[in-house]
Formats: C-alpha cells, structure tokens, sequence
C-alpha cells in the first residue's frame, strides 16, 4: 500500500460521511458546515489526482467566499429543527432506490472506461509545461479567450441585476456622503457667540 | 525505509519552524505590551521576571491551567471545534513559507494560491464561534468578522494579482528571486499602492485594531470569544498572533525581497554575505510586526459602514485601476516580465 492510496481512502471515506451529514442532520446550520467539510475533503481528492489549480481554486471560491456567505444566510435565519416526520419514512424507499441506480450507472460507467487504466490524463497534460496551473492559464488565455470573457460578462451581469433588483432608493434611508463630510470647515461648525453679558 | 526518512525530515522540518514560532507568538505578545506602554508612558509588564520578560510564559501557564467552560445551550461539537479551524489553517499556511534560501518545508509550484486559500479558512473559526456560543455578543462580533473578512479578502487577492504581474510565477521562492538586484528592484516600488493596500487589508483580516469590531471590547465585550476561556481561548489567542505575524512575513516577502539583502547591488555587499538570508527576512517581518503593535496604540476604532466602505469604494477600484496600469507598462516594457 503506497501513501496515495492510503490517504486516497481516508479522505473518500470522510467525503461520503459528511455528504450523508449534509443530507441527514437536522440543522441547517450543521448541514452547511459540513457541506464546507466536503468541499474540503473533495479539494484533497482532486489535489491526489494532480489538478492542483482547481483543487485550491475549490477551496479558495467555495469554501472560502461562497459557504461563508451560505452560512452567514443560515446563521440568520430563526432555525426550526426539523423533526423527522412521517414524510421522511414514506420517501426513504423510493430515495434508496434512486440512490442505488445513480450509483450503479455510475460504477459501470467508470468500470468499463477506467478498468486497468493506470494513467492519469491530470499528470499527462503537456502544452507549456508540466504545471497543472500554466497550462490552464495559457488555454484560457488563448484558444478559450471568448469564452472565458463571456463567462466574466455573465457574472458582471449577474452582480448588476442582483443590485438592481434589490436597491431601492427610499427618500428614508439616512446615508453618509464621505465627500460631503470631508469638505466641512471649521466655518461650518464653529459658531464664536459674543456679546451674551449684556 | 527510504519513507520513514522520508517522513521524520519533513516531521523534523516542521518542528523546526512550529516551536519557534510558538516561543515568537509568546513574546509578541510580551512586546506589544510593552511598546504600546512605552508609546503611552508606561512601563508596561515588570513583576515577572527581569523588567517582566517570564511574563508570556506565566500567562501560558495560566491560560493552560484554567477551566474550559461550555455555556449550557451552546453546540457543544462546534463550539470545540472552532478554536481548532481558527489554528490549523494558520499552522498550515508556515508549510510554504520560505524562511531562507535554502530551507522551506515544501516548495510547491502553486504557493501563492495556496496561501490565498488557506487564510480564507480562518474566518470558519470567527463565524462558527460565535454562532455555536449561543450569545448575542458573540454573534455580533461573528456577523461582523465575516462580512470585513470577505470584503478585504478580495483586495488582498487583487494587490497580490500584481505581484503575480511582475514575478511571472506562483511559486514564492522564485517570486523573491524575481525581485534580486537592488533595494529598487524589490517590488515596493513599481506596486507602491498595492503593498499598502495589501498591508491594510492584512490588518483587516487579522482582525487587529483599527479594524478589530469583531472583537470590539468597549461595544460588544469581547466579540466572537466572548464565551471562551482557558485553552479554547488561547487557540484563538495564538492564531490571531500567528495571522498577524504572518500577514508581516508575507509582506516582506511579496513587496520587499524576502530573504534577499538589502545591500544586494552595493559595493559593501560582498562584505555582508556572511549574513544568512534568514536575518534580512526577520529584520522585515519585525519592522512589519512593529508597525501592527504600532497602529494599535494610535489609531481608534473604524465605524464598522466606513469599513466597508474603504474596503469596497477605495480599495477595490485602486487595485483595478493600479493593475491596468502594471499591465501598460509590462506591454511598454517599462517593467521587466
């Protein structure tokens, strides 16, 4: 047994643990933790197969900015643990069912691509040099160039219309204009009463 | 056998940087209270020990011996567990630091990302602390940590960006070789603004004063550890010392040469090369640490929307318009590549 597949093990263990945590505890706010601990867990994996880039780009995005905004969400939010009700019982067999197809597909599928194969298309990949993280960066900067600018416009568009559809200007709010505050001079403030012992 | 070697090295190189840097966490404390004294005309800790230098280890000892206690309604397995996310994140990020030319834990092609992503995961401990002690001090100080730490995580990303720029690599140590020459070649000068952008937003993200309203101890107690003590306590304590000498010793080596001398292209140069490169890096890391302690016991608190102002409004279009503005002069040549 090498150390990779030791550690391959482990870590594929923990993932599966904590993906049936995020599915089976009852507070939300335990689900998202351990739905940050997957992310984690499926970084290290992808990090064993040598696509170190989007092994910490994964941790970087969704463990580090999306999840913290995911929890922040939960953590606001008056939680009702949900009880396991009558439902949860009806609708075991059918998900046991469903869960045991999706992954029989799954398994066949890699078993007739993948079987005997001890190569590893991560490690093989060769256009500028070895690093995982040059080669990405040299394709997405010249045979993707449009669609990754594409991919950037849609995200522009997506923080605009999140602003727009959520800013309202309301005649209300009170809100302070820096610029306004720096300019004040003393003249503004400062008002020299004289002449009160009359 | 060749992995049992394999493993004590890297178990022995990792001692080698973590006990060090427990003993340096220790005695920063011990020196931020005693230049914030000196800076407000106190003499700051004197009983323990000769003018107090035993005075770190008596506190160890006594965050050591103290009870851990548990408030009733809190969620017990996270509120243990958040210390733990809170240190080993900033343990882990010291694996890619080169502290010389020579010794690093491990060189990998990817460090910069690596760093980026692993000072992210500490703001899992802030929130998740305050949410699990199940106390409205706490979950102030958390709600507060998590929205600053976002904000100031993406300037800091983009003024590391520039960095990137310049060096053409990921890899820290070659980022320290691309700035060799002079004290002028260092990457201070053509990414000025960023470098203060980057120290501003470590301090930010370090959760130090000016910007420390997660812990706010005149408005909320004492923030997200209000409901901890003794070990729990300390955990946090020492990561907070750890990101901020951290943030320092990232400074020095992103915008100021690391490890490289600061004679490095005089005449006198040849007469210092007995100075190993760790010394330079130190001498950095601790002007940086003094600045900390420094803007400490000068500056008061930010109003927390004018933090999110500065780092939103100012930062973030700065580092935008400097990042164009290194791009035009690598395309002109004015910058090497």
């Amino acid at each position: 047994m090498n150390i990779e597949l030791i550690t391959f093990f482990i870590f594929s263990f923990l993932l599966i643990f904590t993906c049936l945590k995020v599915v089976t505890s009852s507070n939300p706010v335990l689900s998202a933790v351990n739905l940050v601990f997957s992310f984690f867990l499926s970084a290290v994996l992808w990090l064993l197969l040598g696509a170190e880039f989007l092994s910490i780009i994964l941790i970087l995005v969704y463990v580090g900015a999306v999840m913290v905004l995911f929890l922040f969400v939960v953590m606001m939010l008056d939680i009702n643990i949900a009880k396991k009700s009558a439902a949860y019982i009806n609708y075991l067999p059918l998900g046991i069912g469903i869960f045991i197809a999706f992954n029989a597909i799954i398994i066949f599928f890699f078993i007739n691509t993948f079987e005997n194969i001890d190569y590893n298309a991560v490690k093989n990949i060769e256009i500028i040099s070895k690093s995982n993280t040059e080669n990405l960066g040299y394709l997405l900067f010249t045979k993707y160039l449009v669609e990754f600018e594409i991919a950037g416009l849609i995200l522009l568009l997506g923080i605009i219309s999140a602003i727009v559809l959520t800013y309202k200007k309301n005649p209300k709010n009170k809100y302070q204009n820096p610029t306004k505050q720096i300019s004040v001079t003393k003249k503004d403030r400062l008002k020299v009463i004289t002449g009160l012992k009359e | 056998m060749e992995t049992v070697f394999y493993i004590a090295k890297t178990l022995l190189s990792i001692l080698i940087v973590v006990v060090p840097l427990f003993l340096i966490v220790a005695y920063v404390t011990y020196s931020e209270r005693k230049i914030i004294g000196f800076m407000q005309s106190r003499m700051g800790p004197m009983r323990v020990g000769p003018s107090g230098l035993l005075q770190p280890i008596a506190d160890v000892l006594k965050l050591v011996s103290k009870e851990i206690i548990i408030p009733t309604n809190a969620n017990k397995g996270i509120f243990l567990t958040a210390p733990m996310l809170m240190l080993v994140p900033s343990l882990m990020v010291w694996s890619v630091i080169p502290l010389s030319e020579y010794f690093i834990i491990s060189n990998i092609n990817a460090g910069l990302l690596f760093i980026l992503a692993l000072t992210s995961l500490s703001v899992y401990g802030v929130i998740l602390a305050g949410w699990a002690s199940n106390s409205k001090y706490a979950f102030l100080g958390s709600m507060r940590s998590a929205a600053q730490i976002i904000a100031y995580e993406i300037a800091m990303g983009f003024a590391l960006v520039g960095v990137l720029m310049l060096s053409g690599s990921l890899n820290l140590q070659n980022i320290i070789y691309a700035q060799s020459g002079n004290i002028l070649s260092w990457f201070w000068l053509p990414l000025f603004p960023l470098f203060l952008i980057y120290f501003i937003a470590g301090v930010a993200e370090t959760n130090r004063a000016p910007f420390d309203v997660s812990e706010g101890e005149s408005e909320i107690v004492a923030g997200f550890h209000v409901e901890y003590s003794g070990m729990a306590f300390a955990m946090f304590f020492l990561a907070e010392y750890m990101n901020l000498i951290l943030i320092s010793i990232l400074c020095s080596i992103m915008f100021f040469g690391g490890w490289l001398s600061p004679f490095q292209g005089t005449p006198i140069d040849s007469y210092l090369a007995f100075i190993p490169g760790f010394f330079w890096l130190a001498l950095k890391t601790l002007i940086f640490i003094f600045i900390f302690l420094w803007l400490r016991a000068t500056l008061p608190r930010y109003r927390y929307d004018q933090i999110m102002r500065l780092g939103w409004k100012v930062f973030l279009p700065i580092t935008f318009f400097w990042l164009t503005i290194i791009g035009i002069m690598i395309y002109l040549e004015y910058l090497p590549l």
